[in-house]
């Protein structure tokens, strides 16, 4: 589904990706795993339009997507989350998962400023459907509740659910685990199964190799901004480069 | 803070009621005033509480600050009023063309400053204000320069307003009407994408919003807002000087909505009114008026960081009433 041909990006002299490519299957966990610096989040980023390419080609379904900024590719069903919190703190719960239907909702100056019945009905549509998604993973009760009043986890499924909210074929997970506890990993890894249920793709960028293990279909290794190997979790847990990359050489 | 209900449905019965509030103050209010010099006061304080809506809009809901307000109402209400004096446009035609002139402008100014933040940002629009400001002093063949320029009178469809009444109902009928589509507006998917551009900007980016053409399109109402207020002021008062598009000016604009409270929706218009009426009560002190006008400021920001219109909030929480505090 999503193609990424010979990309490369630079910053002054460091390459941080060079002549990447791979590909991702429909309906699949494809994660990108890699040392600190390995340029992960750089491709995400190029990916999804933050970054303009210095060369090569990204595309999806075989459309040419390359530097498309990000507000756009929501349209054309890429999604993505931070490695860093991006929540709304002062909003409510709600309204952040509100914030993630915006794209089929109507914005019209005029009919909002008049209060017009469709703007009420499509608000009490995706009212229902947002409380409906917070349901799924038992967020619902703090629905009213400012998002700055709860806890990192809770606020790192909820970007997760707001990024589903835009329904997108694909999504990006930028490390959605970091700082979680086991047991919230556990919750966020389950809520990841579940959504490749209902026929998402995910690219996940992830340090917690249990889980990366765990629930991905294919892996990726990078490693100074090259592809290191890939394959399915088994043959990368076996890769004798991937456990240099990570462990060092020398190690029995 | 925990479990209020922001059902939207439920949002628009609670604002009708402080609009009701407001509307009976307003129609009260008149039956008050023992002279002309209070309806000007009056009248004033409506206008500068109209710019204050638009200006919070910008200020406290997309968080972009401007220090610039007061140029772009000033600059507004001179192209009214040269339409009117050299073009001999009627005054109601007139507003409106200068509402679209300022929109282009107001366009055209912000793509490139609005992609500045901060401190940044506030020195951009503070600059493009001087600009505005010199721009009037200088263009003496058109604006009169320094001394200003008389201003023909208001006729509103071949009705002439003379009258103090009649002024201050236009501007009180008006009031009202923007706050109701000001409330409106906020509490729709429009102003969620407000909120979530002041917040976080990348959140708004990652679900699909244009974050720079949302940027301008408020920054655009808020300068045509900013024009309608400074247009009729400028034919109420019968006179026009670039005083009006001062820097002072703006920053009076400014500390007008930060003293009300940012992004509430009353909150700008307390600061309007306040900030333009205690003056008044202040020159019983003469020359220490200034001093202690700033020290009463002072003790705002400092005892209610966030406004005047937090106050309300702690009546409403002792009272146990229910929400208020999401507008």
């Amino acid at each position: 589904m999503l193609q990424v041909t010979n990309l490369t990006k630079k910053f002054g002299g460091v390459t941080a990706v060079d002549n990447l490519s791979f590909n991702v299957q429909k309906g699949t966990i494809h994660s990108i795993i890699g040392p600190n610096g390995a340029g992960k989040t750089t491709l995400v980023n190029m990916i999804t339009g933050v970054y303009k390419v210095d060369s090569g080609t990204v595309f999806l379904d075989g459309a040419d997507i390359t530097n498309i900024s990000t507000n756009k590719l929501v349209y054309r069903g890429i999604c993505r989350t931070f490695q860093n919190l991006e929540i709304c703190s002062n909003m409510t719960v709600l309204e952040n998962v509100l914030l993630g239907f915006d794209k089929y909702m109507d914005k019209s100056i005029f009919k909002s400023s008049f209060r017009t019945k469709s703007i009420i009905e499509d608000e009490q549509r995706y009212t229902k459907r947002a409380l409906h998604l917070l349901s799924l993973i038992g967020l619902e009760k703090f629905a009213y509740t400012k998002a700055q009043n709860l806890s990192y986890g809770i606020l790192k499924k909820l970007e997760i659910i707001r990024a589903l909210a835009t329904s997108p074929e694909l999504i990006l997970l930028d490390e959605p685990v970091a700082g979680l506890n086991p047991k919230e990993t556990a919750e966020v890894s389950q809520l990841i199964k579940t959504v490749v249920k209902d026929e998402v793709t995910i690219i996940l960028i992830e340090h917690d190799m249990k889980m990366v293990m765990d629930i991905s279909d294919y892996i990726t290794v990078m490693n100074f901004g090259q592809k290191l190997a890939s394959g399915t979790p088994q043959e990368i847990a076996n890769n004798e480069d991937v456990i240099k990359a990570y462990l060092g050489s020398g190690y029995e | 803070m925990k479990n209020k209900p922001t059902n939207y449905l439920l949002q628009t019965i609670n604002s009708n009621k402080e609009i009701l509030i407001l509307t009976a103050i307003l129609v009260v209010a008149p039956f008050l005033f023992q002279n002309d010099f209070h309806y000007e006061i009056a009248i004033v304080a409506i206008l500068n509480a109209m710019i204050c809506i638009g200006l919070n809009l910008l200020m406290g809901y997309a968080g972009q600050v401007s220090l610039g307000h007061g140029a772009f109402a000033g600059l507004g209400a001179y192209i009214s009023v040269i339409l009117v004096s050299n073009y001999q446009f009627s005054p109601v035609f007139s507003i409106f063309l200068s509402i679209v002139l300022m929109s282009i402008l107001g366009f055209i100014i912000s793509k490139p400053i609005l992609k500045l933040k901060g401190h940044y940002l506030a020195m951009a629009t503070l600059g493009i204000g001087i600009i505005i400001n010199i721009v009037l002093e200088v263009e003496e063949d058109l604006t009169g320069g320094t001394d200003g320029m008389s201003v023909d009178s208001f006729t509103f469809f071949g009705y002439e307003l003379v009258d103090s009444l009649q002024w201050y109902i236009l501007v009180a009928v008006l009031l009202v009407l923007f706050i109701y589509l000001f409330e409106n507006l906020i509490n729709s998917p429009f102003g969620r994408i407000l909120k979530s551009i002041h917040d976080s900007q990348n959140a708004a980016t990652s679900v699909g919003i244009d974050v720079s053409h949302y940027k301008s399109i408020v920054f655009v109402l808020s300068v045509v807002i900013a024009t309608i207020a400074g247009s009729l002021y400028a034919f109420f008062s019968g006179f026009i000087s670039p005083g009006e598009a001062s820097f002072a000016h703006s920053i009076e604009l400014v500390v007008m909505v930060v003293l009300g409270g940012l992004g509430r929706v009353y909150g700008a218009i307390f600061g309007a009114v306040i900030l333009t009426v205690l003056p008044q009560f202040l020159t019983a002190f003469e020359e220490y008026e200034t001093l202690i006008f700033g020290l009463i400021v002072v003790a705002v920001m400092i005892f209610m960081p966030k406004g005047i219109s937090s106050l309300w909030d702690k009546i409403v929480e002792k009272k146990g009433t229910k929400n208020v505090t999401s507008n």
